[in-house]
């Protein structure tokens, strides 16, 4: 799961990491506001309006209603200014390198006090699945896009493992801080910083903690200037307080629906609608249709078995998309035996209907008795002999 | 010839919910020898199954079984009492990892873990755990292991198998059953199908599963099946291109996935560019591997390789 900018200071400043003095607004007029109370504590007139949705290069993306605004706007003329600019950004579609061209709507802003910059870094804890366990990457490539600092320059990439039994060793944290080219008191001050996100990594059961830019202040403060926070879901169940930042907004409806239902879907943008069970037969379901000339509409996982309940979900959450120009049902019965999977379908499809074409390829024990009950149901639909089989008749007939 | 599990095995259960009963009844169908089931409140009990003999299973069993299993507190003490040598995780999530060390202190030479949904953190401390002490981890989040006509551990469907000589690894489930059913009808058979699991950090990866096929002597060629996430597949064409003394074919799932995406199994994923279908075909491709270029050709794929 992700979660905002702005959620993921408020997580990392009450666990004692350092982030800059900010407000969240969702009308103009809380921008205009948040800015007064900042110049007032801070004293620097400089405020920043930081556009929140859950995509990456928000300072370089621009609003497709106004081609001149950047996702990150800096406020130097006070309150009224960041009032107007807000009135802008709010409801207006920013588009950057991560949001694809149609963009995402943005309706809350971060608002910001402006910092004295003096160097900019790159930190991350996340999981290294080879070796199983996190690791630190740092860099002094900070406000750029990390993969392509891996890819030009891995040299500058630095990288230390971070034993679950013992943490991140005093040790190994000098040691990034050191080739960072950090001294003195920031270098303590670093230190401890970096400590501490490992361990906040660990507890809050992070997939990934991204810190880009680190900024050091012209007086040798470390500060966190952006975050980029996501979670396990798998343990999520462990932290309410996270699971409760979720923004359904930033999700897509049908994934969410599937969701509750114990589906696993994911929105693509092919014609050919896929139900699969099994995560690994339904990804190359959807690869043997592309394989065959066709585009898949979506990934689908009903799970180990299908019954009524979840084909007509399945059913009714795939052909909501209007791309979609048939389904192609493919599973492998194992456990189950077809004939109970027939019926589930045949429930399923009288539930909610069906105004697209349907192949059915099914496996497993009893498959001629299900096949049977399919071909003599009266619906609309054709029977597959295997995969391959399934996969070039429904491109046929979705094409 | 086999590897990991044969008649011998003595398979302990631990978490005896609705699956996990479920499943062990299955095994005991199967013909599998479960001797001991562990459960933090019910210990001291006895769990009985009965039922019709699965035919597809361990041969010359009669039509009927009836099994009593009984029921420990703690690893440890089932082991004590039962000598069992291989345990099945299915204790839900929360708990799973705990359950695996468990068996891992007492020393359990394998542990088999089905559970999907183990936080990743928790199986960070479960390997570290793990490390230097006498057991190997299967799992989490896979279908088992399974050894035809001799000893089923995990939720796959016995009936498909049959005794024969490739081995099957995989990290998905379902199509582990479409080259094992494919397998079967062309009549090659399977020695041991080992499904490693879905999850990004596991017990076991194909490296380890290719190196016990390639000294297992029944073991005549080798299907694994991977997907998109990680680098197990690259680490697996560099150990068969400097030690497989075996034809091996392959399969890869997940060339039209977006990247981003968590395709179903929690390790299913192309992060930072890395972990792609492409690059993974390439991989194996290299290797000399006879790649299926869809699931329904894993079977002739392996045809093609053993020549």
């Amino acid at each position: 799961m992700k979660i905002h900018e702005y959620q993921a200071k408020e997580l990392l400043g009450a666990r004692g990491i350092p982030v800059p003095r900010g407000m969240v607004a969702m009308t103009p007029a809380e921008a205009e506001e948040a800015a007064g109370t900042l110049v007032a504590e801070t004293g620097n007139q400089v405020v920043v309006l930081k556009s929140q949705i859950h995509a990456g290069g928000r300072g370089k993306g621009t609003f497709r209603e106004h081609p001149d605004l950047r996702g990150v706007a800096v406020v130097k003329d006070g309150p009224t200014e960041a009032g107007e600019l807000a009135e802008r950004m709010l409801g207006s579609t920013l588009v950057t390198v991560q949001t694809g061209e149609s963009g995402k709507e943005v309706n809350r802003l971060y608002v910001e006090a402006g910092m004295d910059i003096a160097r900019e870094l790159y930190l991350a804890v996340l999981l290294d699945r080879a070796v199983g366990r996190n690791i630190v990457m740092a860099s002094t490539e900070g406000g750029v896009d990390i993969e392509r600092v891996a890819a030009e320059t891995p040299d500058k990439l630095l990288r230390e493992e971070v034993d679950p039994a013992i943490g991140l060793a005093t040790f190994q944290a000098n040691a990034i801080g050191w080739a960072l080219g950090l001294v003195g008191d920031t270098h303590l001050l670093f230190v401890r910083f970096l400590t501490r996100l490992t361990e906040i990594a660990s507890e809050l059961d992070t997939d990934l903690v991204e810190i880009n830019p680190l900024v050091i202040t012209g007086a040798g403060e470390v500060i966190a200037l952006d975050a980029k926070m996501s979670f396990d879901d798998n343990a999520l169940y462990r932290h309410p307080e996270v699971a409760s930042m979720r923004d359904e907004s930033e999700e897509d409806p049908a994934e969410l629906e599937a969701k509750e239902t114990g589906l696993s879907y994911i929105k693509l943008d092919g014609s050919i609608g896929c139900m699969v069970n099994g995560a690994g037969l339904a990804m190359s379901t959807m690869d043997i249709i592309k394989h065959f000339g066709g585009e898949p509409a979506n990934f689908l996982d009903v799970g180990g078995g299908a019954n009524a309940e979840q084909v007509a979900t399945a059913i009714r959450i795939i052909t909501a998309d209007p791309n979609v120009k048939g389904i192609f049902v493919n599973i492998f019965g194992g456990i189950m035996r077809c004939d109970t999977i027939a019926s589930g379908i045949i429930d399923g499809v009288n539930q909610v209907g069906l105004s697209v074409p349907m192949v059915v390829r099914l496996e497993g024990t009893n498959v001629e008795i299900g096949k049977r009950m399919l071909d003599e149901s009266g619906l609309n639909l054709t029977t597959a002999v295997d995969m391959k089989d399934g996969a070039q008749k429904i491109v046929e007939l979705a094409g | 010839m086999s590897i990991l599990v044969d008649r011998d095995t003595r398979l302990m259960v631990q978490g005896l919910g609705k699956t996990g009963r479920f499943h062990a009844d299955r095994s005991i169908a199967y013909g599998t020898r479960v001797v001991a089931a562990v459960h933090p409140s019910r210990g001291g009990q006895v769990e009985v199954f009965e039922g019709e003999v699965d035919q597809t299973g361990v041969p010359d069993r009669g039509d009927r079984y009836r099994v009593e299993v009984p029921i420990f507190r703690t690893v440890e003490e089932a082991i004590a009492a039962t000598a069992a040598n291989a345990s099945v995780v299915f204790v839900p999530p929360p708990g799973a990892a705990d359950a695996i060390m468990e068996a891992a202190a007492a020393s359990m030479p394998l542990i088999v873990a089905i559970t999907e949904g183990v936080p990743v953190v928790d199986m960070v401390e479960a390997k570290r755990y793990l490390e230097g002490k006498p057991v190997r981890l299967i799992g989490p989040n896979c279908p088992g292991v399974i050894t035809p006509r001799a000893c089923r551990i995990g939720i796959m469907p016995g009936y498909i198998h049959q005794p024969g000589r490739i081995g099957v690894v995989s990290r998905s489930g379902t199509l582990t059953y479409e080259a094992v059913y494919q397998l079967t009808r062309l009549g090659l058979g399977q020695t041991t199908a080992v499904g490693i699991g879905g999850d990004p950090v596991n017990g076991t990866n194909f490296v380890d599963v290719l190196a016990m096929f390639n000294e297992d002597p029944a073991t005549e060629g080798v299907i694994m099946i991977g997907e998109i996430g990680g680098t197990a597949e690259e680490d697996a064409a560099s150990y068969v291109t400097e030690n497989m003394k075996k034809p091996v074919a392959g399969f890869i799932a997940g060339t039209t996935a977006p990247p981003g995406r968590r395709m179903g199994h929690a390790g299913a994923i192309i992060s930072g560019g890395k972990g792609t279908a492409a690059a993974k075909i390439d991989a194996l491709l290299a290797a000399g591997i006879t790649l299926a270029p869809t699931p329904t050709d894993m079977g002739a794929a392996m045809l093609e390789a053993l020549g």
